[in-house]
């Protein structure tokens, strides 16, 4: 199960990784110089990040070695774990910035909605892939259990508050549905009904929960926050022209007129110091690790590997759409980390567990499990 | 597909057409989507980029973070031990001000030295365009007004105002109170809510409350004319002020507690009996906490930490001195409740134990003593015989029970233990049986035997109450901003669980300590006021008897000197352990006189809360 044959190695996809770790690379510069004070050394943060780095490398080979269809077996013993961890989040969590979503283990703050994400995926692949499809694609009954795998976690996270999370969940799930053919009626249907239970929902909320809702959908009513950072976020990416300002040299990041700088606006700091050209690159690099993986998705040897790939690919395009959109004054500010990019262990990790996982279905596109024969 | 492994390539197994489908509907949508945003940013960075680079160099609106603040602490009375004051700092943004080393000359005028540009330059290393460089920090209020008045001469030149810790008793109570400092890399270690630069707790209660104590800091949207001064404040949200603490401190006993100690090393700890409300608690030598207010040096540093005196260390909480005699309150305790000492024991001037003689302090002996004379002239051989007849694991018990060879549990750190030694701790420690001839050295309270100041006052404070050992705490009150309070209750550590005979024996023995003519403590007498109390006189580590650890000795190796007490005797509202280092004399001629002052300037007083009416009702 574990073995890693030569022939295997030989399979591996280095394109993926290469362009990763680029982005990884572009990421951690960027972390230090949002982070940067001429007076201090090397900010903590940065470290940090850079342990995590070697953390989710760590991760990304072990998701490489096992063969993913192991993971399509304890697809829902993790599902399981993960869920109890988020329920735990919210009675022993850390608060930070108004919300509780870390847990403390030892040393380390950990934020579980990060690997969920990637277990979700791994159990809507699993189960999606098992749906006994009529001919006109999946309906809503078909549906119904990888909406509810859905709906647990999103729920848990909701409670925290972490908006952004739940909409990234919402989207990987719509995305991965419609990737295994779902028809475009339920869609509507699911959406119809979401609106309908929001009212419901919002009655079991605390009036605490309830004015974190509101002030994130209505960001006037916090006239410093949102606002205003729209705005100098503009300012920002704009003043980096056509070739930026130079490493460390954006004003806007340096004199804190943005907010967020090494987390949701880090794509802010890097399009101000290093231009259109540094920024076009910047989604160059993200788009050829898109196609790189939708190349895979297309040749997996099984539709659960293919699902597991375009769930990642799901994850990872709509963090840099929604993210880029955000700082570029597109969409309303929610809080969605650009992956590979921002600061924030959990996410780089399990990213890099995702990449992995991209890399394992790509090395066993011609392997077949032993009761294949 | 009959090929094992790994089949021939080329031909993977066949996707289901309408996955097939999707997957490349997928790769177009998002295509089209980095098409979009490759797009927008084309339009931001290059169509509007001359316009957002031109606001970006003219932002006139800035945010700052407002650090929120810090809660004052009041004693136990309203009296203010740590407030905040303003500090202004000087700040240049060479951007602004064009020609530099003139600004930077005729700054100088106003802060009275001589300002090189070349100080400067570390801080120019590395610096974004527009940031500030702090040229002065904390500077005097005639620098203030100079460059308030001149602003025209000193363009790019602006003044911060932050705040800044103020103690305003200076070195009173400062162990006890700790002081702020920057945050270190360390501290922001999982930390959200710190930034670099912010201050935080690093001591004592500043640092055990820092949480409380420091509030969130507010945002500030400012407007700022064209070389970087705030023209107004656009919006705000303001900080929200940390806590207030009152403390249990008395500060009259605080204050009489550090002139008692005056330059001599040691500690004094004041008790509520009633409560363990922490009345007074000092450490000499001592420091400023207002150093650390501001930016300071490595050698004031060093002189902090360093050298034999350690003023930073909180010798009531963290000195291990052995007890000396005032151990004997715990032997005498176990003998009377264990009724080993029933008949009189002779003292000719010390006891022959083993091969050893064991020395009274008396040379011509005491005569033969009960136990109320054995405790009051703090007869050597009387605790000898007491010691021996009771064993080292019975006394271990006992001084267990008065809370001793454990921290107190007090509610700032750091606190030391002390040592409470038994057969079981010498085999586990040096792997060997525990000698008789070592428990006569522990009956007398050297030996192994460790205790803290704190602790000691402690045992007093449970001798004067009737057995109750009380949590010893000094933050009495937090109170949140809207009138938010917590009150903290006095909490029960233990009890001593003794015979009311053996309590009443011990605390008439005491009385007479201070009170009879024989008495070995009564310097610490107060005309009108029942004082009960011991003393104590301990060898210091590695001196040995030869020495004698007389005055004449080299300082380190003198004895200490105690005393323990605790007033009015009768109904006790405080109860205080006196340790002076090094003292060379015998407690009750040094540390005797210290506790009375205090006893005396907390009864002039009188408490004015509660604590009397607790006293009334108390069951001893």
């Amino acid at each position: 199960m574990i073995r890693l044959n030569r022939q295997l190695i030989a399979q591996i996809d280095w394109f993926l990784p290469a362009l990763t770790f680029a982005l990884c690379a572009f990421g951690l510069a960027t972390v230090y110089s949002s982070t940067y004070e001429p007076a201090h050394g090397v900010d903590p943060l940065v470290v940090r990040q850079l342990t995590w780095f070697g953390v989710g490398i760590a991760g990304m080979v072990a998701a490489l070695t096992i063969d993913y269809r192991t993971l399509e077996r304890f697809a829902y013993v993790a599902y399981g774990l993960a869920a109890l961890v988020l329920i735990l989040v919210l009675v022993v969590g850390v608060v930070g910035g108004g919300a509780r979503r870390w847990l403390r283990i030892g040393a380390l703050t950990v934020q579980p909605s990060e690997p969920m994400k990637i277990v979700l995926i791994i159990v809507l692949a699993r189960c999606l892939s098992r749906v006994r499809s009529t001919h006109g694609g999946l309906d809503l009954t078909n549906l119904a259990i990888p909406l509810a795998l859905t709906a647990v976690p999103a729920a848990a996270i909701l409670l925290q508050p972490d908006l952004g999370t739940v909409g990234i969940l919402a989207v990987v799930f719509t995305s991965m549905a419609f990737a295994a053919g779902a028809r475009l009626t339920p869609f509507v249907t699911v959406f119809a009904a979401a609106l309908a239970s929001g009212p419901l929902l919002w009655t079991y909320l605390k009036p605490y929960q309830q004015q974190r809702i509101v002030t994130f959908f209505n960001p006037e009513r916090d006239p410093l926050g949102a606002g205003y950072h729209i705005i100098q976020s503009r300012i920002a990416v704009g003043s980096g022209q056509f070739w930026g300002r130079g490493f460390l040299q954006g004003t806007q990041n340096q004199l804190d007129f943005l907010p967020e700088q090494h987390t949701d606006f880090i794509f802010s700091v890097f399009a101000e110091e290093w231009g259109f050209v540094g920024a076009t690159l910047l989604l160059l690099l993200y788009l050829a690790l898109l196609l790189r993986g939708f190349v895979i998705a297309r040749r997996a040897r099984d539709t659960f590997g293919s699902l597991l790939c375009l769930g990642i690919l799901a994850m990872i395009f709509w963090q840099v759409a929604l993210n880029v959109g955000m700082t570029t004054g597109l969409l309303p500010v929610v809080g969605i980390p650009l992956p590979f990019f921002s600061y924030g262990g959990s996410s780089l990790a399990s990213l890099l567990v995702g990449i992995g996982l991209l890399m394992n279905v790509h090395m066993r596109r011609f392997t077949f499990s032993p009761g294949a024969f | 597909m009959g090929t094992l492994g790994i089949s021939r390539r080329g031909s993977p197994h066949e996707l289901s057409p309408l996955l097939a489908r999707r997957i490349a509907v997928a790769t177009a949508v998002v295509v089209v989507g980095f098409l979009f945003m490759a797009a927008r940013l084309w339009y931001l960075q290059v169509a509007q980029g001359e316009a957002l680079r031109s606001l970006s160099e003219h932002n006139r609106i800035r945010l700052r973070r407002v650090p929120a603040q810090r809660g004052i602490i009041y004693d136990r009375n309203g009296v203010v031990l740590a407030e905040n004051r303003p500090s202004f700092d000087v700040l240049l943004v060479p951007e602004d001000a064009g020609d530099v080393g003139g600004v930077l000359a005729r700054l100088g005028r106003f802060l009275g030295d001589g300002l090189a540009s070349g100080e400067l330059s570390q801080q120019q290393r590395g610096r974004a365009p527009y940031q500030g460089m702090v040229v002065r920090e904390d500077i005097a209020w005639s620098g203030v007004v100079g460059i308030e008045t001149h602003q025209l001469e000193l363009p790019g030149v602006t003044l911060e105002v932050t705040p800044r810790r103020l103690y305003p008793f200076g070195t009173l109570a400062a162990h006890l109170l700790g002081y702020v400092g920057e945050v270190t890399p360390r501290d922001l270690e999982n930390r959200d809510d710190l930034r670099m630069g912010d201050l935080i707790g690093k001591a004592g209660v500043e640092r055990r409350l820092d949480h409380e104590l420091r509030g969130v800091p507010g945002r500030e949207q400012i407007e700022v004319d064209a070389v970087g001064r705030r023209v107004r404040v656009l919006d705000e949200e303001p900080d929200l002020p940390g806590y207030n603490l009152v403390l249990t401190i008395e500060r009259d006993v605080q204050a009489a507690a550090e002139e008692a100690l005056a330059d001599n090393r040691g500690a004094i700890v004041a008790l509520d009996p009633n409560s363990g409300e922490v009345l007074a608690l000092a450490s000499r030598p001592s420091f400023d906490p207002n150093v650390f207010a501001t930016r300071i040096t490595a050698e004031k540093w060093r002189d902090l930490v360093g050298g034999p005196s350690r003023p930073l260390t909180n010798r009531a909480t963290q000195g291990q001195y052995p007890p000396g005699s005032t151990f004997k309150i715990v032997i005498g305790t176990a003998a009377l409740e264990e009724r080993v000492v029933g008949e009189p024991i002779c003292c000719g001037g010390g006891l022959f134990f083993g091969r050893r003689f064991y020395r009274c302090w008396r040379k011509g002996g005491h005569g033969c003593l009960h136990f109320h004379m054995g405790l009051v002239q703090s007869c050597d051989v009387f605790f000898y015989e007491a010691g021996s007849r009771l064993g080292v694991d019975t006394i271990a018990a006992y001084a267990r029970r008065y809370g001793l060879g454990r921290p107190t549990g007090l509610d700032i750190e750091p606190e030391e233990a002390g040592l409470i030694p038994d057969s079981e701790w010498k085999q586990r420690r040096f792997g060997e049986r525990w000698y008789a001839g070592e428990t006569l050295s522990v009956a007398i309270g050297q030996g192994y035997v460790l205790t803290t100041p704190l602790q000691m006052a402690s045992v007093m404070a449970t001798v004067a109450n009737g057995g109750t050992r009380y949590r010893p705490f000094v933050v009495k009150r937090v109170e949140g901003p809207g009138g938010s309070i917590t009150e903290f209750a006095p909490e029960v550590a233990g009890k001593l669980d003794v015979r009311p005979a053996t309590l009443s024996s011990l605390r008439a023995a005491l009385v007479d300590v201070v009170e009879d003519e024989h008495g070995t403590g009564r310097r610490a007498q107060i005309p009108g006021v029942e004082v009960a109390g011991k003393t104590g006189t301990a060898q210091a580590a590695g001196a040995g008897v030869a020495q004698g650890g007389e005055h004449g000795a080299p300082e380190r190796l003198r004895d200490h000197a105690w005393f323990v007490a605790y007033a009015p005797a009768a109904a006790a509202t405080i109860a205080v352990a006196v340790l002076v280092e090094n003292a060379g004399h015998h407690g009750g001629t040094v540390a005797a006189p210290m506790a009375r002052l205090v006893i005396e300037r907390h009864l002039a007083r009188g408490l004015v809360d509660d604590t009397a009416q607790q006293t009334a009702y108390r069951t001893d």
